[in-house]
């Protein structure tokens, strides 16, 4: 089985590959920021679910941007808009490849997974969604794959159902046939869970949405990074990411959308950029993705990520995976076992993070008590307050990894938790 | 140990976190707040009784936090109890001061209270300190009944 077909896989059972030639100590020396001290020790980042770190390559494709390239797109006739442009519409094109998508024009420039969700509940939704209809979602998602169906469904008077969570973080499937039913016009849902780890089977959800007419949206931040995407194997009408989680730039993200699904919604915001002719009282619009990227684009962010995407390419996507799994599980069997502690999501496959909370300490206390230590994870409801009261917490300890990290900084990790829960009980 | 924070988490206050004083009902409060601090789920649930002349005659709460709420919450209801409206906004205002500004000099009013003073080091979690005060100034604000207060402006 390829890795494509893995990534999509209902069970995600992961094939063992090579990873012995990668050096991933090398690796580390790509990102500066991780020869940072904190509060006098060697930084520990296990925050890379909210946002990776960056490698030299990525900062010097911004520097090399504005000290080279920089002008306007599609718009300037002299030589620096035309490599802007270029730059722009190459980086359009490396998304592109990087998914799966059959055509540039499947990719829009957004600043991020929210913007990109928001994108299709305004666009998509003005358009698609009446009183009545249903949007199907989990309990398990981000309030950004929450909010912007809660404020469609209120002007629409459309509906929201829900996908319940399993004791063990995953989603509760067998119930799908009952809530996927012909009123259903969109399920939207995570591919990985940003609190859990769970890593949902995209492939099967997206065709069974499919058989009763539903279109699909993937929220795939916390997958994009780490594993192979096929947006073609996945079978999904939308797919939103954001460069930062993925070594890319802040302020950059993506939406893919199938092409006969963008060309059949109206524009979203207006401005320059998305339009053919202006008259004062009508205008004609381009087509998909200009027509959704109305004003100046974050250009150097579109070009950072490209870079960003060079630089993952370059390591590999299945070695990644590789890597940030055995961090998760050596990570989840050491958390398991430190008394009074539980932890939460899938005790299998899990994505690079783990959530957790001690019975000494309160996610907060742990986090500020480990930031004295060097030791860099977010404790709260990490944008789940629904999926925390269904676990009946207000919050967890979350630490997260990505290929820069080590086993020997989990062993760390352990040890400073040994000292909090000392301390604090 | 990490000064820092054993000037945060000083013996008091982890003391005070791990085994609150006037933690649980007021079964006949003239008011009740529920607090929350949106950014973390924490929450308080502030019942307050009143003398005749206004000031605090009794004051208990309950609910769920970090280490640095719970004992600000411990340590403002003894504090309180049987204090003045006024003599209450003296402190509530003296105690924002303790946490927050870095020059102010530490008013000896405060008494327990000091030993919060650690929490300005730690801009974070202000928030955490602020909850239970937060909310009896909602108390004193409503009078009677119930309120709810965050420390999230809505």
């Amino acid at each position: 089985m390829n890795w494509r077909v893995a990534a999509c896989r209902a069970d995600y059972r992961v094939h063992k590959i090579a990873t012995s030639t990668l050096d991933w100590k090398t690796t580390r020396e790509d990102f500066p920021i991780l020869r940072e001290k904190a509060h006098g020790h060697p930084l520990i980042y296990f925050d890379s679910a909210a946002t990776s770190q960056k490698p030299r390559a990525v900062i010097e494709a911004l520097r090399n941007f504005y000290e080279h390239e920089n002008a306007n797109v599609h718009r300037g006739l002299h030589t620096l808009s035309s490599r802007a442009t270029e730059a722009y519409e190459n980086a359009r094109h490396r998304v592109a490849e990087y998914i799966g998508a059959a055509s540039p024009n499947e990719i829009i420039f957004t600043r991020g997974t929210t913007e990109s969700i928001n994108l299709v509940a305004e666009a998509w939704g003005r358009k698609f969604i009446r009183e009545g209809d249903v949007i199907l979602l989990t309990v398990m998602e981000h309030h950004s794959n929450l909010v912007p169906w809660q404020l469609l469904a209120e002007r629409t008077g459309a509906r929201l159902r829900f996908v319940p969570v399993r004791d063990d973080g995953t989603l509760e499937l067998e119930q799908l046939s009952s809530l996927l039913t012909p009123e259903v016009k969109l399920f939207a849902f995570t591919h990985i869970s940003n609190s859990l780890g769970t890593i949902n089977p995209v492939a099967d959800l997206c065709e069974k949405a499919r058989a009763v007419g539903a279109l699909t949206l993937v929220d795939a931040a916390q997958s994009v990074g780490h594993l192979p995407i096929d947006v073609r194997e996945l079978g999904c009408d939308f797919l939103a990411f954001s460069g930062h989680k993925m070594c890319g730039p802040t302020g950059i993200g993506v939406l893919f959308g199938r092409a006969k699904v963008l060309d059949s919604m109206p524009p979203w915001q207006g401005g320059g950029e998305m339009i053919v002719s202006v008259a004062l009282e009508k205008s004609a619009f381009k087509k998909a993705p200009h027509l959704f990227e109305a004003g100046t684009p974050n250009i150097a962010g579109a070009i950072g990520l490209a870079a960003a995407i060079d630089y993952i390419e370059s390591i590999g996507r299945p070695a990644i995976f590789e890597h940030d799994s055995q961090l998760s599980r050596y990570a989840a069997e050491r958390l398991k076992k430190l008394p009074g502690t539980r932890i939460f999501g899938p005790n299998k496959e899990r994505g690079a993070l783990v959530g957790f909370v001690m019975d000494a300490a309160h996610p907060h206390d742990l986090t500020t008590f480990a930031d004295q230590y060097g030791l860099a994870m977010r404790g709260g409801h990490h944008c789940n307050q629904p999926l925390m009261r269904r676990f009946g917490v207000s919050g967890t300890t979350r630490a997260s990894f990505y290929f820069y990290n080590t086993i020997e900084e989990i062993d760390r990790m352990i040890e400073i938790l040994h000292a909090a829960a000392r301390f604090f009980s | 140990m990490i000064p820092e924070i054993e000037e945060l988490y000083q013996e008091v206050i982890l003391d005070h976190s791990r085994r609150p004083r006037n933690f649980g009902e007021l079964p006949d409060a003239a008011v009740r707040v529920h607090g929350d601090n949106p950014a973390c789920g924490d929450e308080i649930h502030l019942a307050v009784k009143f003398d005749a002349d206004g000031g605090l005659a009794d004051i208990k709460f309950t609910g769920r936090g970090c280490a640095i709420s719970q004992a600000s919450a411990s340590l403002m209801t003894i504090k309180l109890k049987g204090k003045s409206r006024a003599e209450v906004m003296g402190m509530l205002g003296a105690f924002h001061d303790l946490v927050t500004e870095e020059t102010s000099e530490v008013p000896k009013t405060l008494g327990d209270l000091r030993v919060m003073q650690g929490v300005r080091k730690f801009p974070q979690r202000v928030k955490c300190a602020m909850l239970p005060w937060r909310a009896v100034e909602q108390a004193l604000e409503q009078g009677a009944g119930e309120a709810s207060v965050s420390t999230e402006p809505a």
